[in-house]
């Protein structure tokens, strides 16, 4: 397995080998899912709608409805114009949606399609909506394409319409599955204040079965809550790289004051979380929680020995492995080698988004680890480091399964996408349940190893 | 209830009147009675319809060019193109020399902004030599994406200054997405490139066995490909090179010396084949290793061709064996799978492959069509001459080869070839629609909405496609097989891909998961009892 990756690290200018990323216009689109009765829009080729419904089918298993504008040679040549008005028309004709959501691609966004000209000048029934998001796929990375058409939707929707303030949160989730949405809504939901979360693909893509197929399943951030974002008292955004952004438009346009955490991952991050709304609410943390945090907190020092002191490799996206790596650290682990593919600057220049690598580092430098810490970085790369300096657990997408056979590494699959387990989607990795879910199967995987490997004579009943 | 002209009428009359007039003419009710049912296809999807088809890059680098793995496949573009297309498709391959297989391995030159505005031939030209640094392979592939084509990147300028540079082949593909209509494009367009720069470059003049055959068009998913050569070599058959499915550089370069091409998926590779016969000679057979009986004709008419006596009998015996083995396999699950119906909405031959071994099961395929075919996929390639080059298809150019001055040869005479096509479909393919039966509905470039109402028209048990269509299928309690990725299974070629087929299919009808749909309070009242009127009697 990847027998033709040497030891030896050079410098590579000429782009990446297996990348821990993949382009804009598959998170805009993921963003899309999250308004209630929208379709989202692909603005170019057939391929890469087909090629973005089909890996978010994989990674959900559910139903993910996109339409495209279908370009030919000759719309690449003279604009795109015409393709996007006919699409509109027919996607209202015949799929009905309340709101269509466009995002671009690389095809017209270097072509200069002026998409908020098309949409002026298209036909839009009556109530229905056409909003749009440009994601070129040659900067960022799909957590930039989250983040673009998250925005958008505050650009498009929100308004301020009050004189005061309502007592009520927005809160962004970030790149996260409907479980984490799901579960970061009754941590919210448990401490009795009122909130307003978009995107939230909870009940889009983790619709039931029913015997019946709905285009529009019940989830989805309503029109009516996105526009009321603008009279919230408060915005909390999960994660700087998918949600910062979106934030800090909303404080522009609309005054709502932003207050950007980490992806509520691991203890910390969670309590961080628990700690921004008690003081924005003032409201006390309900037992229930506190229960929750307990329990948490028991588990991890009754099992510490399970890992306490293992190395670990960490990739993924930036939100998702910089709360990942906080929380290793707080079970004593050592993450020694932590890679995003997303670049350190996300997305265009002036967006709202952290260093990634600075930050890692930070954290490191605190619990005195010294560790491979990249932004921008590719899984050839990661494998190399490993290599060099061995770990004993690797956590991280999909992907990382062929680095993980060739080094015969225990594995914790988290992040997106995972596309060889199912499940996933529906339980959390957020907040103090999610993280015994972590927990458990970081456990799992270091002692289904040691099981692997014991001798008959050490092999334990009790471990 | 079946579909009648007058259904099909009102479901079409839901659609906007231009769409209406575009889509009535990629659907026909099969009727034998007419002389002919013409059907619309290979034209554009139109804006806003919710398409299953992809684009020429899916259909060139992801179809085409990917499985070689010997190769290195570079994508010259933003990096989602090469994302998507590592190790989606389930194209396997092993290799004697795991150092030379890339098959896990994705490469692309991830173009940033400044590459778009400044171009990205320099950093190609980079991503070259550091693949030739790390991986040493013996020939390169470099496939275009949507903008490289636009900011007008000379791909081949590159590749060539590369190739005198490194002194391996380095072929450039200029597959943008937008080219063509669907992925069918990028198909022609791989073909092309393979034939001008890697098939017949290798210095064998003669096969290294007897009846030496190429299998074009089959792609190894699943192991789809090992199955049959399981079967093809213990007959006797000396496999040349796969196109490209666990295929090679290094096979495919001595893919002249082959007495026969087969082809199996006739869409994605029938310009190779033709090509082959012009440039050495060498005539196709259009065979079908999809279900037992497919399977047995195609082997009856290879060995035909040869008409070899000893490869005959050969033939007959190990039929005879797989058939004693299978068919009773076969035979359980067919109890299960007896009288029922199926879609079957898949690629550009699958569609027609699948069914007869649907029909082997027993069940009926109600509604069948192509994702990317042509006319003649549909309607034989009988129609070809009658087809109209339009401005997409016109854009791909066709490659003109000439007989190879030293190697061509005519592997029969052409009386025994006239003979032979009376007999075996050689250098011939009449398509899908002729095997339909009567009442049966097929659709080209099925979308969404059509999917969701002729399900409710026709109600099939099983619906096979791919997978952006499979949950929406599945959410309605209908099982959903995908026919491009087998839902992760297979070989479902060839005799145990037969039996492995029905093993899934049945799988999917007598799971004991689909009866928990309806909670059981939807169906009972909250309250239960008996309302007595005037007290109770009983007491």
């Amino acid at each position: 397995m990847l027998d033709c990756t040497p030891k030896e690290i050079k410098e590579r200018t000429g782009g990446v080998i297996n990348p821990a990323k993949t382009c804009q216009p598959i998170g805009a689109m993921y963003a899309a899912l999250g308004i209630h009765r929208c379709l989202p829009h692909s603005h170019g080729s057939q391929g890469c709608c087909s090629y973005h419904r089909m890996h978010l089918t994989r990674h959900f298993r559910d139903p993910i409805m996109a339409s495209t504008s279908s370009f030919t040679e000759g719309a690449s040549v003279f604009g795109g114009g015409a393709n996007l008005k006919t699409a509109i028309k027919n996607v209202f004709a015949i799929y009905n949606p309340d709101i269509m959501a466009v995002h671009t691609t690389c095809l017209s966004e270097t072509i200069g399609d002026d998409l908020p000209t098309i949409i002026r000048t298209a036909e839009i029934p009556e109530g229905k909506l056409v909003i749009h998001t440009n994601t070129p796929s040659y900067q960022g990375s799909h957590v930039t394409g989250f983040s673009n058409m998250t925005k958008s939707m505050v650009n498009y929707l929100s308004e301020a319409t009050l004189e005061s303030k309502k007592e009520q949160v927005n809160i962004i989730p970030g790149f996260v599955n409907p479980g984490d949405m799901r579960e970061i809504k009754r941590i919210v939901n448990t401490m009795g204040i009122k909130f307003i979360m978009f995107p939230d693909t909870s009940g889009v893509v983790d619709s039931p079965m029913t015997g019946e197929y709905v285009m529009y399943p019940r989830g989805g951030t309503r029109l009516a809550d996105l526009k009321d974002t603008g009279n919230s008292k408060v915005t909390i955004a999960l994660g700087s790289y998918a949600s910062a952004d979106a934030a800090g438009q909303l404080e522009r346009k609309c005054g709502v004051p932003a207050v950007i955490l980490k992806t509520p991952i691991g203890i910390k991050a969670t309590d961080q979380l628990l700690m921004a709304l008690r003081s924005q609410f003032a409201v006390e943390i309900p037992y229930e929680l506190e229960e929750e945090r307990g329990q948490l907190v028991d588990i991890m020092t009754d099992t510490h020995f399970h890992f306490h002191g293992k190395k670990v490799a960490i990739f993924g996206d930036p939100d998702i492995v910089l709360a990942m790596t906080e929380f290793v650290l707080s079970l004593g682990m050592q993450p020694i080698h932590v890679l995003t593919g997303t670049p350190a600057t996300g997305g265009a220049i002036g967006t709202m988004v952290g260093n990634f690598e600075v930050e890692v580092q930070e954290l490191l430098q605190e619990a005195g680890i010294t560790g491979k810490v990249k932004a921008g970085g590719d899984l050839f790369e990661l494998h190399q480091w490993i290599k060099n300096e061995k770990v004993d657990l690797l956590i991280g997408n999909t992907y990382g399964k062929y680095i993980a056979r060739a080094e015969d590494l225990p594995f914790v699959r988290m992040g997106f996408p995972i596309l060889d387990r199912s499940i996933h989607s529906y339980l959390p990795v957020v907040g103090y349940k999610g993280a015994m879910r972590l927990l458990e199967m970081i456990s799992n995987a270091l002692l289904e190893r040691a099981d692997r490997d014991a001798r008959d004579e050490d092999f334990e009943l009790v471990m | 209830m079946a579909v009648n002209e007058k259904v099909l009428e009102e479901l079409l009359n839901r659609y906007p009147a231009k769409v209406k007039r575009n889509r009535k003419k990629h659907i026909i009710i099969k009727d034998a009675a007419l002389a002919r049912q013409e059907i619309e296809a290979n034209t554009r999807t139109i804006p806003g319809i919710i398409t299953n088809r992809g684009c020429a890059f899916a259909g060139c680098k992801g179809v085409v060019l990917g499985p070689l793995k010997d190769v290195v496949h570079i994508v010259h573009g933003p990096i989602g193109c090469a994302y998507y297309t590592w190790g989606t498709r389930r194209n396997k391959a092993k290799s004697e020399d795991p150092t030379k297989n890339f098959i896990n391995y994705c490469v692309s030159t991830d173009m940033q902004e400044s590459d778009i505005v400044f171009g990205g031939e320099k950093k190609l030209a980079r991503m070259i030599d550091e693949v030739m640094e790390i991986f040493k392979p013996n020939c390169i592939t470099i496939s275009a994406t949507c903008p490289v084509g636009l900011i007008g990147d000379d791909l081949q300028a590159v590749a060539k200054a590369a190739q005198e540079k490194h002194g391996v082949p380095i072929l450039a593909f200029n597959c943008e997405g937008y080219k063509g209509v669907s992925q069918s494009a990028g198909h022609h367009i791989a073909n092309n490139g393979l034939m001008e720069g890697i098939i017949g470059q290798g210095d064998w003049e003669e096969a290294p066995g007897k009846y030496p055959i190429n299998i074009l068009g089959e792609y190894n998913i699943g192991g789809d490909s090992w199955e049959v050569e399981r079967i093809l070599k213990e007959i006797g058959y000396t496999v040349i090179a796969v196109m490209t499915g666990d295929g090679s550089y290094e096979e495919l370069k001595n893919a002249h010396v082959a007495e026969l091409n087969l082809v199996q998926c006739h869409r994605s590779i029938n310009y190779i084949a033709e090509m082959l016969e012009i440039k050495y000679g060498t005539p196709w057979l259009k065979v079908n290793f999809i279900g037992i009986q497919a399977t047995i004709d195609s082997l009856r008419n290879m060995a035909l061709y040869f008409g070899d006596p000893a490869l005959i009998q050969k033939t007959e015996e190990v039929i005879a064996r797989e058939l004693a083995r299978v068919e009773p396999i076969i035979e359980q699950y067919k109890k299960i799978c007896q009288g029922k119906t199926a879609f079957c909405f898949v690629g550009g031959s699958r569609g027609h492959h699948y069914q007869g071994l649907f029909a082997e099961l027993g069940i009926e395929t109600v509604l069948a069509g192509y994702e990317f075919a042509h006319r003649d996929d549909y309607e034989g390639r009988a129609v070809i001459p009658e087809i109209k080059p339009d401005a997409d298809t016109k854009n791909i150019p066709d490659l003109h080869v000439t007989p190879d001055e030293r190697r061509f040869r005519l592997k029969l005479s052409p009386e025994r070839m006239e003979e032979l096509k009376k007999k075996i479909p050689l250098s011939d393919y009449k398509g899908m629609n002729i095997e339909m039966k009567d009442g049966s509905v097929i659709v080209d470039d099925l979308n969404h909405f059509e999917t969701e109402e002729f399900i409710r028209l026709l109600k099939p048990d099983i619906f096979s496609s791919g997978i952006k269509d499979k949950y929406v299928v599945q959410k309605m309690g209908i099982p959903s097989k995908q026919l491009h990725s087998y839902d992760y299974s297979g070989p479902y070629a060839g005799f145990n891909g037969a039996v492995k087929f029905a093993e899934d299919i049945t799988m999917a009808f007598v799971s004991p998961t689909w009866n928990f749909i309806t909670p059981p309070w939807k169906n009972k009242p909250l309250l239960e009892g008996i309302v007595a009127e005037g007290g109770c009697s009983e007491c």
